[in-house]
């Protein structure tokens, strides 16, 4: 029988291999950054252990840099700490960093791609859920906790349970690709499937609904394969997942070589089996918004707030679920979502902030002006995306509609750093998770995509994107 | 790793279904740099109100569970981010184990790394636990929970019962394959990222 992409990446990667136990697994690339690493480190200090691979291994820090003025010094003592701890932890265990300074800083699941360090085929591991991004180009990109990283850092290898594969169908095509987007197609999956649709297994998405995506696109949908719960999410790669890599600052020099083989080894075979199996057309998907606490409550903008009866069916337990975060994010079922005013728009994440996203969003308000009840900011997710959309101009675009635009970082995605809501403060967020409290205590996310953001930034309420002009 | 003990104590019921890690340890409490010290952060906001005011309807602030070290929760436990600060509150603040239907998998392994028990049971079996009101007992070496009225076997992989039950630490075990580290080091395709 034949094999699935998933497998043909997890078998040539086994190191050792037991009946129904967990695998050992080699890891090809590990991206480490400032929050979960600290106490990894550590435990290497404490048994007198090593790097095993310093040159397979790659630090920034993103998660809780300031994203103003980069000039002045960092006012939160813990956080200062933090960067400083990496720093020190990468020099003596001879890690290389892209500090604050450095123009490859951002986002580690934006930077890893745009430099060249993902790889079709590869294992790759952060300690961060979203690793799952660098699936879009074919590689088995697992989020591991800080015990594992301390494995990773000292053996190269993580012992893993073999998830099972999961095909998802992304079938036809928009009609508006410009207003529906990759966000909206990956929301509608988790929407459908639930937030533990994909517990202990690996996502491939196939079918003309993601080979048409850039690879941009691809990224947004394999970052949020954690938000249904997946271990991982891939796509096969193609001739765009190599032109993409090719060139870049850490491209391997037989790029070539390395190509010809991907071309030949890195898809699922016609025989293959998966374990489970979702389709989603998309002729007639809309934007989506999310209302709840979790990225699986979630609806058209065309649609009202659905009753917590309407949402559940019949499961008492989704049903209390859904009344809590009603009640949490002050919403009563029937609202129309176009009807929900908002106070802040965040543009930015490892989901939503490279360079097509801030394109697609400057389109929205070239020449427009935000709501004046609206705060509004652009955190690009790299420094090089921030300097690409700078030459573009586009800092400038948004910048005149009074957004800020701002350093490099997760930024308001999570609010380790100064950028969070007040209580009770609704956001538009191009981010991932729309938990209680995670943009700030007391904060109310609605998940969009970059252009539903800026609409949403220009109208002080939501708004149906495709009644826009994004020419 | 500490090795586990067998475990008698009351329940905790949280009754909520997707309980993500955020929600465990807000990310304010993420910037600590140790792993020690957790505990009097675990499910921050759901504990206090924004004076720092215990609120009383939430179960860890009800006394009765003060020293309860059995979490007993809904579907999809740990969802969310990979924080393991998430597993290190729960363990300082005094559980050992987890009981659900359903686990996220990131969470799940980070359990395990750290002396927690996570054990599934069906939606049905937890509804009981959950509204057991004395003391259960967790024999991890017999795989069984006993409670006031009846005895329930659970399943446990037995690579991660022996590493639970010896508290062994996971990179020694992992040194053992060394020579096989190195030979598939040789064989590797894959070239350094510098």
């Amino acid at each position: 029988m034949g094999k699935t992409l998933f497998e043909k990446i997890w078998e040539s990667h086994i190191v050792v291999e037991k009946q129904n136990r967990p695998s050992l697994i080699y890891i090809d690339r590990h991206l480490v950054h400032e929050v979960t690493s600290p106490q990894a480190f550590d435990g290497l200090r404490m048994n007198n252990r090593r790097v095993r691979r310093p040159d397979l291994t790659i630090a920034t820090m993103d998660h809780n840099v300031p994203t103003n003025d980069r000039s002045l010094p960092i006012l939160d003592q813990t956080s200062s700490v933090q960067i400083q701890t990496l720093e020190k932890n990468c020099k003596d265990f001879g890690i290389k960093l892209f500090d604050i300074a450095s123009p490859n800083q951002g986002i580690v699941h934006v930077i890893g791609p745009e430099l060249g360090i993902t790889l079709p085929g590869a294992t790759i591991v952060c300690g961060d859920s979203h690793t799952s991004t660098h699936g879009a180009f074919g590689a088995l990109a697992l989020g591991i906790g800080t015990s594992d990283v301390e494995h990773v850092l000292a053996s190269q290898t993580m012992w893993l349970e073999k998830p099972t594969p999961f095909e998802i169908r992304i079938e036809g095509k928009r009609k508006n690709p410009d207003a529906v987007t990759a966000k909206d197609i990956v929301l509608s999956i988790i929407k459908n499937i639930g937030t533990g649709g994909g517990t202990g297994t690996v996502i491939e998405y196939r079918g003309e609904g993601i080979t048409d995506l850039s690879m941009e696109q691809r990224m947004t949908i394999c970052n949020m394969s954690i938000e249904a719960g997946a271990r991982a999410g891939l796509v096969a790669p193609d001739e765009k997942t190599f032109d993409y890599l090719r060139d870049r600052q850490y491209t391997p020099k037989n790029y070539e070589t390395m190509v010809d083989s991907w071309r030949d080894d890195l898809k699922t075979d016609n025989d293959a089996k998966f374990e489970k199996q979702f389709t989603l057309h998309i002729d007639d998907i809309a934007p989506q918004v999310s209302w709840g606490t979790n990225p699986g409550m979630t609806c058209d903008v065309t649609e009202t707030i659905p009753s917590p009866d309407e949402f559940s069916k019949g499961d008492p337990n989704q049903k209390k679920g859904a009344e809590k975060a009603l009640d949490y994010m002050d919403l009563e079922p029937g609202i129309a979502i176009e009807d929900i005013k908002i106070d802040r728009v965040f543009i930015g994440s490892c989901t939503n902030a490279r360079l097509e996203d801030l394109i697609a969003a400057s389109k929205v308000i070239k020449g427009q002006k935000i709501s004046s009840a609206v705060n509004a900011m652009v955190v690009p997710g790299s420094q090089r995306v921030k300097k690409q959309a700078e030459e573009m101009g586009l800092d400038k675009i948004f910048i005149d509609a009074h957004f800020e635009w701002r350093e490099a970082g997760c930024s308001m995605c999570l609010g380790m750093n100064p950028d969070i809501l007040s209580p009770g403060e609704r956001c538009a967020s191009t981010s991932n998770r729309n938990f209680e409290g995670r943009q700030g205590t007391g904060g109310r996310t609605h998940l969009v995509s970059p252009v539903m953001a800026a609409a949403a930034a220009i109208k002080g309420h939501f708004v149906d994107v495709r009644k826009m002009d994004l020419n | 790793m500490e090795s586990f003990n067998n475990v008698t104590s009351i329940v905790t019921p949280l009754d909520k279904v997707n309980v993500d890690t955020d929600q465990m340890v807000p990310k304010q409490f993420l910037k600590l740099v140790q792993k020690s010290g957790f505990g009097k952060y675990l499910f921050f906001n759901w504990r206090y109100d924004e004076n720092g005011n215990k609120k009383p309807d939430f179960v860890l602030n009800n006394s009765k569970y003060e020293h309860s070290k059995i979490l007993v929760a809904g579907d999809n436990f740990g969802c969310g981010s990979s924080r393991e600060h998430a597993v290190w509150a729960l363990l300082d603040y005094g559980f050992s184990i987890i009981i659900a239907p359903s686990f996220a998998d990131i969470f799940l392994s980070n359990c395990f790394k750290n002396g927690i028990l996570p054990i599934t049971f069906d939606e049905k079996t937890v509804e009981r636990l959950q509204q057991e009101s004395g003391a259960i007992e967790v024999n991890l070496e017999t795989q069984s929970i006993k409670t006031s009225s009846e005895q329930i076997l659970f399943e446990i992989d037995s690579y991660k019962k022996k590493i639970l039950l010896e508290g062994l630490d996971d990179i020694d075990q992992t040194f053992q394959y060394e020579k096989k580290i190195s030979e598939f080091e040789k064989e590797s395709k894959v070239p350094s990222v510098l």
